[in-house]
């Protein structure tokens, strides 16, 4: 069998594609394991928690992050440098409301969905992609920040963006924060 | 259980991707939360049992289960998750293997015969003739068949956990046994025969990964595997001829 030893660009995608898949059989099995919408997204929310807990250790290593003096410079932090690393994408940041503690996430693209054309029949609550809030929020707390991480607008269910909603709920305090390294 | 720091997996075997750790840790999730929905096994789990193995047939037998069986014997909550894991996997592994078509062995046909080197070409052989014992069909049914399995173990392996297969091993009739001695689902857990009974849930997946990726490849298999000490692991792939 003759075959090129070294095909990079097809392993990345192949391994994008197996998280994208994963994701969906268990999407799946879990609308099969549960009836309503909302034990689903729950689920989905509390399996991204988990995720997220562990998830900013391994961002944090891998990024070089520095200190953050606040809520936005987070949030684009976020945006820009761990949805790019993880997903490959960079969701646009607006901030919602004057106390600067309410953040939005614009998802242009959304590779999580690649394979998904609408949500499945009689399951229009679904949160597909709930698994990021999830990580999102586990990964916050584990940095000792207290957030809301909830979908505003979701694509799927007929919206003309994804968006998702961070709700810092501590006022930041007077010292910096320190960084895990 | 938790699974190790971060800093453990940048250490052994070399930092992977970044996508490869999303799909490392949604395993793990996964794995925990598609357990926590069944009962814990009663006395009847075989806990002498130094091999366990991802069963796909359960031993009904409970104390009295004699000590080479291959199966896990468990009740039946258990052995519905390792199910449930695995057909979430096949399903996986079939879909990534029709979005990959250039996956597919060079010649389509499996009777196609494949030229050695130093053989008169194809046309120059009699027809009338039988061809050489080396070319018989089941030669080559079953040299496309390790073609598969190699492919397998490079490809497949180098495309999901960024490693080879250690090693390949078969008995040329139809079974094969994959092993990796450090395979990334098992490594964060722990070394040794610590967690040696938890193992099993980690491989469930990888497990109809491999048999959907076949599936597709247009080969019917049944895939098990077993852990002796973690973090390496062995699948069996045995093929199953219609």
């Amino acid at each position: 069998m003759s075959r090129p030893t070294h095909r990079r660009p097809e392993y990345r995608k192949i391994n994008k594609d197996l998280f994208v898949l994963t994701y969906g059989a268990l999407v799946a099995q879990l609308c099969k394991d549960y009836e309503k919408d909302e034990d689903v997204n729950k689920y989905l929310d509390k399996m991204g928690y988990g995720i997220g807990t562990r998830l900013v250790e391994d961002f944090l290593a891998r990024s070089c992050v520095g200190r953050c003096h606040s809520y936005s410079e987070i949030t684009d932090i976020i945006a820009q440098v761990a949805f790019k690393m993880y997903l490959g994408i960079t969701p646009s940041v607006t901030c919602n409301n004057s106390s600067r503690n309410e953040f939005s996430l614009i998802l242009d693209k959304n590779p999580l969905v690649e394979f998904v054309e609408e949500l499945p029949a009689g399951r229009s609550s679904l949160c597909y992609c709930n698994l990021l809030c999830g990580i999102i929020r586990g990964a916050l707390e584990m940095v000792h920040l207290a957030a809301d991480v909830t979908f505003l607008q979701d694509r799927l269910k007929g919206d003309s963006v994804t968006e998702i909603g961070i709700t810092f709920l501590k006022k930041p305090e007077e010292k910096k924060y320190r960084r895990k390294k | 259980m938790r699974a190790r720091s971060a800093g453990r997996s940048l250490g052994a075997g070399g930092r992977r991707m970044a996508d490869a750790v999303l799909f490392e840790f949604l395993h793990t999730e996964m794995v925990a939360e598609l357990w926590a929905h069944d009962p814990d096994p009663g006395p009847g789990v075989h806990r002498e049992q130094r091999h366990t193995r991802v069963p796909t047939a359960t031993c009904s037998a409970s104390a009295s289960c004699p000590p080479g069986c291959g199966a896990l014997c468990v009740r039946k909550g258990q052995n519905m998750s390792l199910s449930v894991l695995e057909g979430m996997g096949f399903r996986v592994g079939q879909a990534l293997g029709e979005r990959n078509p250039a996956w597919l062995p060079p010649s389509s046909s499996p009777w196609a015969p494949q030229a050695w080197p130093g053989d008169p070409p194809a046309s120059a052989w009699p027809k009338c003739l039988p061809l050489p014992p080396r070319l018989s069909r089941e030669t080559l049914a079953y040299r496309e068949e390790l073609d598969i399995l190699k492919f397998l173990c490079k490809d497949l392996w180098m495309a999901v956990f960024q490693k080879q297969m250690d090693s390949l091993r078969t008995n040329h009739q139809g079974t094969y046994v994959l092993q990796d001695n450090s395979f990334p689902l098992l490594i964060r857990m722990a070394s040794g025969l610590q967690y040696l009974e938890e193992a099993p849930k980690f491989l469930a997946f990888t497990c109809g990964l491999l048999r959907g990726t076949l599936c597709t490849l247009g080969v019917k298999s049944l895939v098990t595997a077993s852990v002796a000490a973690l973090p390496a692991c062995k699948f069996q792939v045995v093929i199953q001829k219609s």
